[in-house]
């Protein structure tokens, strides 16, 4: 399996910097091919966020290239840079979801941004609802639900438009492990339909629930082994492994 | 657990649009709220005041031009009147069958004595004893009045060497001169409204952007385009600049339709000659969408140079 017309994310001796600080990421190269389960793990500041963000295309790296969906995101014209977030689902670390909006409104709003008709939203958004079992706070603001309700609502946010791409940030830090493991089986649903999943997470238990799932560890803004670039099908390597 | 919805790939279907109520729910905060509508209306009102008074100024002037156009007042300066009379004749005559004079008007002595009279009190005495010049009044015909002005000067120099023509024009042309100032002004003080009405505009967005940066952000992350964005931000501008700009134009008109009511009770006929015909209406009923169309423009491109600053 290669080419680029395979490849859903290629990272080739990126690094990534804040103003004059040291690099917080340091010469990734790695290829994530599509239908595919990782996990990002390292330690707290190793860097899992900024290569998250990277990935959802809230950050220009420093130097180095990056291709997503066979294109180069670096030179591409910014105006189109819209069209290539709607193929990715973020679910931030703090939800990020809209206070004044409700957790129907919260769940469409991907959808409207993308330009779907107010009657062709409410049925998706409602079975979206009942996926994550909060059918019944449709109407409620983000400020009344709980940690793991407003997690849910943030992964519907992030589903409810079919990503190529799903982008998750430590995504059971706020739930119970019972919560947790129910979120992952959504994220195991969601990449048996085809979507590419990234969980970054220091939750290791997490990881073992996933057997077929992928694992980039990051120490220090760098991949462990920086000659393990990801492939796919799974091949375990020094920087990268499967789980257990 | 069942398997995740099945939802069509609307999402690709392009970049439509996100607008209405739905896009303006999102960042309820955006609207201008609190003195900024009123703030659009003052504009509006003084731009309108100011727009009426340099179009008033520009009429009145039109309007004494093509009064003055081609009128010319001849003095014949002579203390002997029975000499006067005679140089008045042969002027009379030269007039009379001058080509370039369409009409012309002896002004008789009572109306000269009468237009004296407030500075010199002509009894019957002083009248005989007093030489007052003999005016008459010339209309020329329609043409080049500068060249008319002096070729009748040339010609009546020839019969009677002691007659002044002048044209009428030129004793107004300081008063000319300082209108053509205030019409510069009033358009001086029209562009700095509309500038400053910009500024206003340009920091409630910044504003309104910073207020709403979380929200902003999200929908940018989520796929939308800086120009959804904007169009979000001008829609609620869009909604307190009208308002403004009604309230505005409603108070400038009560302003200029009182001040119009005062001029008009000096009954002067130069005055009269600054009303606004409907086109000055026109102009100034245009003042409040000039206004919306600068708070929609100043908002897109605050709000779009903001989020040029974001991925």
């Amino acid at each position: 399996m290669s080419g680029a017309a395979r490849e859903i994310v290629s990272f080739a001796n990126v690094g990534l910097r804040y103003g004059t600080d040291k690099e917080v990421l340091s010469d990734l190269s790695f290829t994530l091919y599509p239908g595919s389960f990782y996990f990002l793990t390292g330690a707290s500041g190793a860097g899992k966020t900024s290569l998250l963000k990277l990935l959802y295309l809230a950050q220009r790296p420093s130097r180095g290239m990056i291709r997503l969906f066979g294109r180069d995101v670096i030179t591409m014209p910014r105006t189109t840079l819209p069209a290539f977030r709607r193929r990715i689902g973020v679910v931030f670390q703090d939800f990020r979801l809209v206070e004044h909006l409700s957790t129907f409104d919260n769940i469409a709003l991907p959808l409207r941004v993308s330009g779907v008709r107010e009657a062709d939203l409410a049925r998706p958004v409602a079975d979206m609802l009942d996926w994550v079992g909060l059918g019944h706070r449709a109407d409620a603001r983000p400020a009344t639900l709980s940690g793991g309700e407003q997690q849910r609502v943030a992964i519907a946010r992030a589903v409810i438009g079919r990503p190529d791409l799903l982008v998750a940030d430590e995504p059971t830090g706020n739930v119970d492990p019972d919560m947790a493991l129910r979120l992952l089986r959504l994220f195991e649903a969601l990449n048996r339909l085809g979507t590419t999943i990234i969980v970054a997470t220091h939750d290791v238990p997490l990881l073992k629930k996933v057997p077929s799932s992928l694992i980039m560890r990051l120490d220090k803004g760098r991949l462990s082994d920086p000659t393990g670039a990801l492939r796919y099908p799974p091949r375990p390597a020094s920087g990268m492994q499967a789980a257990e | 657990m069942k398997g995740p919805p099945v939802l069509a790939r609307a999402v690709r279907r392009g970049l439509s649009p996100f607008r209405g109520q739905r896009a303006a729910q999102l960042v309820p905060q955006a609207r201008l709220s609190g003195p900024m509508p009123w703030v659009i209306a003052i504009m509006v009102a003084l731009t309108a005041i100011a727009a009426a008074g340099g179009l008033a100024l520009d009429n009145l002037t039109d309007r004494a031009r093509v009064e003055l156009a081609g009128g010319a007042t001849v003095q014949i300066m002579e203390s002997d009147s029975a000499r006067r009379a005679q140089m008045v004749g042969r002027a009379t005559k030269l007039l009379a069958d001058d080509g370039e004079v369409a009409a012309f008007r002896l002004v008789p002595q009572e109306e000269l004595e009468e237009l004296l009279d407030p500075w010199i009190d002509l009894g019957q005495e002083t009248a005989a004893t007093v030489p007052v010049p003999a005016l008459i009044d010339v209309q020329l015909a329609a043409g080049n009045g500068e060249a008319q002005v002096a070729g009748l000067r040339q010609r009546l120099k020839q019969a009677v060497p002691s007659a002044r023509v002048d044209a009428q024009s030129s004793w107004l042309a300081p008063v000319f001169s300082a209108l053509a100032s205030l019409q510069l002004l009033a358009l001086a003080l029209v562009l700095l409204l509309a500038v400053t009405g910009a500024a206003a505009v340009w920091l409630a967005a910044r504003n309104a952007l910073g207020t709403n940066r979380e929200t902003i952000e999200i929908v940018h992350l989520l796929g939308g385009t800086d120009r959804q964005i904007a169009r979000i931000f001008q829609r609620s501008i869009a909604f307190d600049a009208v308002l403004g700009g009604a309230a505005g134009l409603a108070l400038g008109l009560i302003a200029i339709l009182v001040l119009g009511d005062r001029f008009a009770a000096l009954e002067s006929g130069m005055m009269a000659g600054g009303r606004l015909d409907t086109l000055d209406w026109l102009a100034i009923a245009a003042i409040p969408f000039a206004g919306v169309a600068i708070a929609i423009l100043t908002a897109r491109m605050t709000v779009i140079a903001a989020l040029r600053r974001i991925l």
